[in-house]
């Protein structure tokens, strides 16, 4: 409740402080709308050529490319901004305040930043599975809207979880500012199914960096292409790795020896 | 002169100790630049499978040697001069290089060949170790085609390296650029041949492609060393290269003299 009740709190403080830079809304709402369009132009050139890549028809790819960008907005709202915030104050010495507060250090650190723009993108990704659904039709019942929910569920937490022990390694080596980025320029990988890509790729794709569990695990539950054991293995590691990124998180904690003080 | 080439090799002395301080950069840097093309290539690889093999004359492996080709061009011809240039702007870095008593565009070119030069130890195992993964096939490469694909990657570095400088320019008027050269990429992802050799694109899109020049920068030298264009296409297109070179550079200038007038030297 309380963890809600402080989101809410950023949340809220993130939106009024952006509220001073209304142009930013308009300059995100262009970056969104020419990565959306960029992103449709390609699925049109190829099924230009083809009925279905991968054995995914047109529908089930515009399911893909909803998850991604739903996901990335979710993780470009409040995760990925937090943790780079978060390794900027653990750099600069500011974490110390963050240890002072009366909550828990881990959440604040992931609350702490939030994007407010970057809703559009989550609205964008929910307008594309709108569509994606609309053009599915009626094969989408309750089953696979709850495999769906479950797997997406599972996505974010194993997104959260890995890009929360990527941030943790800065207890360890202070500068790692770019670590994140790796992650960013993975996930554009993501805007096709990752059934498609050569078996070193989808394994590092899946494993390596979770880039399949986030994105091609949810719109496969959609579209009703999902197999029982892909679907424990997902909400298995939604459980896990959320408890691994805890741990090592309190690890690096005991590390940290202020850098200001 | 000589006080030119002077400055020059200060300058990659200097990119080079700057680079190798941030090695970690780098490698990050390189995942992406390879990532990007195994995607394009796994794509339609997959699309030209699905068509029994080949779609429009292209199978797996003649993708494969398509894309490892644009791969190592885009590598020697890519700018980050539109990203660069609104910093410099914005904060008020440029002044000092004003004051030089030499044009800021050396000190860009400088960086940039000194920057290929480095990420070349990191892009040609790359490539490597993607060809032998992809078996790429190379059977159309000739001698006249690579004679002919060095004067093609020259030009097409130099017009590349003069189509952002100018567009970089922009800054002078706007002041957040991001949506400038994120249209500006997407429009080069389709019609240069990065996300998609050409002949694929549909007939009135692959038309105007034909005429624009950024199919002059990516697609044409890749295409010109795989030996898919005639020699009367080779050379109209070298040609067309050094028409657009002509045009871009006497546009660079006209636009950087108004730009100059322009800038204000924010935080100077």
């Amino acid at each position: 409740m309380r963890t809600l009740r402080l989101l809410w709190v950023h949340l809220r403080l993130g939106a009024l402080n952006e509220l001073q830079y209304r142009g930013n809304l308009v300059a995100q709402m262009l970056q969104s709308l020419i990565s959306l369009a960029a992103s449709l132009l390609g699925l049109g050139i190829v099924f230009s050529k083809t009925d279905a890549l991968g054995g995914w028809g047109p529908y089930e790819l515009l399911a893909i490319l909803g998850v991604y960008f739903l996901v990335g907005g979710i993780s470009q709202l409040v995760v990925q901004p937090s943790l780079s915030r978060f390794m900027e104050d653990i750099r600069l010495g500011a974490f110390d305040f963050t240890l002072t507060k009366p909550v828990d250090a881990q959440m604040l650190a992931s609350i702490k930043q939030i994007e407010v723009w970057k809703l559009v993108d989550v609205a964008i990704g929910a307008g594309v599975l709108g569509v994606a659904l609309a053009g599915l039709g009626e094969g989408v019942g309750p089953a696979r809207a709850a495999a769906f929910g479950l797997t997406l569920l599972a996505g974010v937490a194993i997104v959260y979880s890995f890009l929360l022990l990527l941030a943790t390694c800065a207890f360890w080596f202070v500068r790692v500012d770019n670590i994140l980025v790796i992650f960013q320029s993975m996930y554009e990988a993501g805007r096709w199914p990752i059934g498609i890509y050569p078996p070193w790729l989808r394994l590092s794709l899946t494993f390596l960096v979770p880039i399949g569990f986030a994105i091609t695990v949810p719109a496969s539950g959609l579209v009703g292409r999902l197999s029982g054991d892909t679907l424990a293995l997902a909400v298995a590691l939604g459980v896990a790795l959320p408890l691994v990124a805890r741990w090592f998180w309190r690890r690096g904690l005991r590390r940290y020896s202020g850098a200001s003080a | 002169m000589n006080d030119l080439l002077a400055l020059y090799r200060a300058q990659f002395r200097t990119t080079i100790a700057e680079q190798l301080q941030y090695r970690g950069g780098l490698a990050i840097w390189t995942i992406g630049l390879v990532l990007e093309p195994v995607i394009y290539l796994a794509v339609w690889s997959t699309v030209a499978r699905s068509q029994g093999g080949a779609v429009a004359g292209f199978g797996a492996a003649d993708f494969a040697a398509y894309f490892l080709v644009a791969l190592v061009v885009n590598q020697a011809t890519f700018t980050w001069i539109m990203w660069e240039m609104e910093y410099w702007i914005r904060q008020g870095h440029l002044s000092p290089l004003l004051l030089r008593p030499v044009h800021p565009i050396h000190r860009q070119i400088a960086v940039n060949l000194t920057f290929k030069l480095l990420t070349l130890t990191v892009v040609v195992p790359a490539a490597l170790i993607l060809g032998v993964v992809f078996r790429p096939n190379f059977a159309g490469i000739e001698p006249w085609t690579a004679l002919a694909f060095i004067p093609a990657l020259v030009l097409a570095i130099a017009l590349r390296f003069a189509i952002e400088w100018t567009l970089a320019l922009a800054a002078f008027w706007i002041t957040r650029v991001t949506a400038v050269n994120q249209l500006y990429y997407v429009a080069f992802l389709f019609l240069s041949g990065q996300a998609v050799p050409l002949l694929l694109l549909p007939g009135p899109v692959k038309a105007a492609a034909e005429w624009l020049p950024f199919y002059r920068t990516l697609g044409f030298p890749v295409e010109l060393l795989l030996g898919r264009l005639s020699p009367q296409d080779a050379a109209v297109g070298i040609v067309a290269q050094v028409g657009w070179l002509a045009v871009m550079v006497v546009l660079l200038n006209a636009v950087w003299a108004r730009g100059i007038r322009q800038y204000s030297a924010v935080g100077a």
